[in-house]
């Protein structure tokens, strides 16, 4: 027991029996008269770890991707980052398939061999847009009652730092897009399989 | 993009029967073939990918009369390019010969 239990400890009394004094414990001092049955359970240990993911050879910045699910499913939009834990930055680029920059798990992509050059791209940007608070939701006032009540169903308007974020993002890749011949139709045509149509033989 | 386009980003498969002896069924697992699949090495494709089976009921649910049952293929079965699937919640017999979608996800290309 540590020193300042001790001395916090409620301190016995005093007490008179017939002629004699005798100091009479406080009666959480006192010794227990039987020893607990059964065993204090200890908590576990937490052994876990969080892993590093390592994205899959195919993941390489630059990469056109399909988007297998979600809002913008069947969408072809180019790979910017490789984030954390299998999370992938992607871009449409906006103004060709309307795919603005946006966080998708690596699980519901495939990647194709098709590569664009990322170089003249502005990569304070994009690691600004990494980052982990950039996604993040913001944590306004909750507005109450019946203001809330009215606001339901108006779309919140994108904000303008997103849409200049996006731009300056766009913006380098938009030009060595348009260099190559059928690159920015190909972008924003989307991935869709027809009849007879086997992924199992599809060479990405 | 021409109007005409699809939007269909899943395989077409059908629900075959129960995994089953000649005289037990085992409702547990589920036997699928997808289309265009013929050999166990193209199957091989397709392990771990989520299966969805869509079906109409009569009753509304959060606004929708559609449900969906979710399941994943687990393994080949035989060599002829059937797979093994599990459900959440086992698929109904009636579901025999029913189409399913065998999605594309989780990808590993």
């Amino acid at each position: 027991m540590s020193a300042t239990l001790e001395a916090t400890r409620p301190a016995g009394q005093k007490k008179t029996f017939g002629k004699s004094t005798r100091e009479v414990p406080h009666h959480t001092q006192k010794a227990k008269k039987w020893y607990p049955a059964e065993d204090e359970v200890q908590p576990k240990k937490v052994r876990k770890s969080i892993r590093v993911s390592t994205p899959r050879p195919s993941l390489t910045p630059g990469t056109i991707l399909i988007l297998l699910a979600g809002r913008f499913r069947g969408k072809r939009v180019i790979l910017l980052k490789n984030l954390s834990q299998g999370v992938l930055l992607v871009t449409g680029p906006f103004k060709v398939n309307g795919v603005p920059l946006r966080r998708v798990n690596a699980r519901y992509v495939i990647a194709t061999s098709q590569k664009v050059d990322l170089s003249g791209i502005d990569s304070k940007k994009v690691d600004e847009v990494a980052g982990d608070k950039y996604f993040a939701r913001e944590k306004g006032d909750k507005k109450k009652g019946e203001e809330q009540f009215f606001k339901q169903g108006e779309k919140a308007e994108p904000s303008s730092s997103r849409a200049a974020d996006q731009k300056a993002v766009d913006k380098a890749l938009l030009s060595t897009i348009k260099k190559e011949p059928l690159l920015i139709s190909y972008l924003a045509s989307s991935f869709s399989l027809r009849k007879g149509d086997r992924p199992h033989e599809m060479v990405w | 993009m021409p109007s005409e386009a699809g939007h269909r980003l899943y395989v077409k498969g059908r629900h075959l029967s129960y995994q089953r002896g000649k005289r037990n069924t085992n409702p547990g697992t589920s036997l699928i073939q997808i289309e265009g699949v013929e050999n166990t090495e193209a199957a091989n494709f397709y392990l771990g990918k989520k299966v969805a089976f869509v079906y109409r009921a009569q009753r509304e649910v959060r606004g929708s009369k559609i449900r969906v049952i979710w399941g994943k293929i687990t393994r080949p079965h035989g060599n002829s390019g059937v797979v093994r699937a599990q459900f959440r919640r086992n698929l109904p017999p009636k579901s025999f010969g029913a189409s399913v979608r065998v999605m594309l996800y989780p990808s590993s290309i």
